[in-house]
């Protein structure tokens, strides 16, 4: 801290509240215009690319064919909201993506709750599991056609499939690693099994889990694509295949750039409806 | 009434932690145990707490064997062990759940205003320093008035002015209903500080060697702690290796 900016502090005595104040609010400014300055840096390559491509185009540099200019995608993007086709291929992703996810996740946080304290299913069910996680989620797409259809289920089970192994990884992984000491705690006041889960176990594998759920969701989004991609009449993936198959690149980086802002958009949801559990976390303070 | 008759621990790799230990404490009686590094004075709360299984001897409270966590015993760990998602009034008022909402309260005001920490409730257990969290490890553990308090070095890892201050707080608490103590302590002042009755342990496998009584214990009489300081030191020094009685001497 600088002399300059102590002394009033000093200088005031007892009724150093304002200075105090105006000091945080100083310090506050300070911080939020280092996280602006990061945000700015951080964009500076994209924006400068973008602006860079667009007036090649402009200029007629370039032809801009297959990488259209930032301008035509955005162009793109609007027409596609205003004639309400977006809002359709993203209800449509959304909607695979979320069942896709409740299936998965849950499917992980019970299956993984189990192994993780229960040491019979442990041994029972976790080599199986292991061994399932290492053949790559996308090796099962002509398996699950061919049992199930081109329809939504496929679809839907390969997003689950592809959450629930991150998922099962973090909760059991959490569980395991539950701090014994915190354990006896429990043990001394004569928490019943049910009371030791709910008032120590729970709590302590809540951060574990919610990171899991992260890295879920992202594959969540991950295996859409890969789903939509495997045929659809609607959705962001159809988009891509669409534009692939009628030269329209211009589309396809419209539906990428939609990717992008959903995946974003739903994890800082999720961050965001869960911090509250997390208030009392030593760590991970301005992160996102 | 305490009391540990031939107790004996042998952990699983052969390791024998205690031997033939025999021990009984009158109630509201203050008992300090001392003793070298690996002597066993961990394994004996431990076991008198029930949290690990004797191999051999008994453990009675007011004449009922003890197997397991008993709810007139209470355990103060080496470390805080606060939950951290639990504010420190929570942590405080732990094990009261099946308390009505308004006894847990006035208990958990009460053990909090004791130590020095009522304006703290609210806060979160990583907000505190480390004097402050034991401090509300030991309201915890105070909090529905056992009728024996475990408390394992748990002044240890503070610093001289601190932990005269937690001994303040102790005693005030002691003298609201009086438990019995068990004190394990590295610090031979310390034990002759607060309590009554001295026990010395030794290792390989861990028994009692000693047990002094403190002459006038939390009277402030200076020459009587002196003396009982002198005597423990010697004793403590001849139960260590020589090297670590030169640290001890050192102390
Ligand atoms: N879980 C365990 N398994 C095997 N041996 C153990 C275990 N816990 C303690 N011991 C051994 O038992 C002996 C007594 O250990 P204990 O922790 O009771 O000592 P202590 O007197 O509390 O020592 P300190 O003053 O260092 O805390 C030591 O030799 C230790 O290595
Ligand atoms: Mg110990």
């Amino acid at each position: 801290m600088s002399a300059g900016a102590a002394s009033p502090l000093l200088a005031s005595g007892a009724g150093g509240a304002a200075p105090a104040t105006m000091e945080l609010d100083h310090s506050w400014r300070r911080h939020a215009g280092r996280a602006g300055g990061r945000l700015v840096l951080g964009v500076l390559i994209p924006l400068a690319l973008a602006l860079g491509w667009e007036l090649a185009i402009r200029s007629g540099l370039a032809q801009g064919r297959l990488l259209p200019p930032p301008s035509r995608i955005l162009g793109t993007l609007l027409a596609l909201a205003q004639s309400g086709d977006l809002r359709l291929h993203v209800q449509a992703t959304l909607l695979r993506v979320a069942l896709g996810f409740v299936a998965g996740a849950g499917a992980g946080i019970l299956v993984g709750a189990l192994t993780g304290t229960l040491p019979v299913a442990r041994h029972l069910l976790d080599p199986s599991l292991q061994a399932l996680r290492a053949v790559p989620s996308l090796a099962w797409v002509p398996l699950f056609i061919l049992w199930l259809g081109i329809l939504e289920t496929p679809k839907v089970v390969l997003i689950a499939v592809g959450v629930f192994f991150p998922v099962y990884v973090g909760v059991s992984g959490a569980i395991a690693s539950v701090d014994r000491k915190l354990v006896e705690v429990g043990r001394i006041f004569r928490l019943s099994r049910l009371a030791l889960a709910r008032r120590i176990l729970l709590p302590a594998v809540l951060p574990g889990t919610l990171v899991a759920l992260r890295t879920g969701l992202g594959l969540g989004f991950l295996f859409v694509v890969a789903a939509e991609l495997m045929g659809a009449s609607e959705g962001l993936g159809y988009l891509l295949v669409d534009g692939q198959q009628f030269g329209k690149p211009d589309q396809i980086l419209a539906a990428i750039l939609a990717f992008a802002g959903l995946g974003k958009l739903a994890d800082g949801l999720l961050v965001l409806a869960t911090r509250p559990l997390l208030r009392w976390q030593d760590v991970s303070r301005g992160v996102l | 009434m305490l009391t540990i008759q031939d107790l004996a621990k042998t952990y699983a790799d052969g390791t024998q932690a205690l031997a033939g230990l025999t021990l009984s404490l009158a109630p509201g009686e203050i008992v300090a145990v001392v003793g070298g590094s690996g002597c066993g004075k961990t394994t004996l709360l431990r076991l008198v707490a029930g949290l690990d299984a004797a191999t051999a001897g008994l453990i009675r409270l007011d004449g009922a064997t003890i197997a397991g966590p008993h709810p007139g015993l209470g355990l103060v760990f080496q470390e805080p062990r606060l939950l951290p998602w639990l504010s420190i009034a929570e942590n405080v008022g732990f094990g009261l759940a099946d308390r009505p909402a308004a006894e847990r309260r006035t208990r958990v005001a009460r053990a909090l205003a004791r130590v020095g920490l009522a304006d703290h409730a609210g806060r979160w257990p990583r907000e505190l320093s480390g004097g402050q969290q034991q401090r509300v490890a030991i309201a915890r553990a105070f909090v529905a008035d056992p009728r024996v308090l475990l408390l394992d070095e748990p002044f240890s890892a503070l610093d001289a002015v601190t932990r005269e201050d937690l001994h303040r707080h102790l005693l005030a608490l002691w003298a609201e209903t009086r438990p019995t103590i068990v004190l394990v302590t590295h610090d031979v002042a310390e034990a002759a500080a607060l309590a009554d009755r001295v026990v010395v342990m030794r290792p390989h496998p861990g028994r009692i060697h000693r047990t002094v009584a403190v002459e006038a214990p939390r009277s402030g009489d200076a020459v009587a702690h002196l003396r009982t300081s002198r005597v423990l030191r010697a004793l403590l020094d001849e139960s260590l290796a020589p090297s670590a009685r030169r640290a001890a001497l050192a102390v």
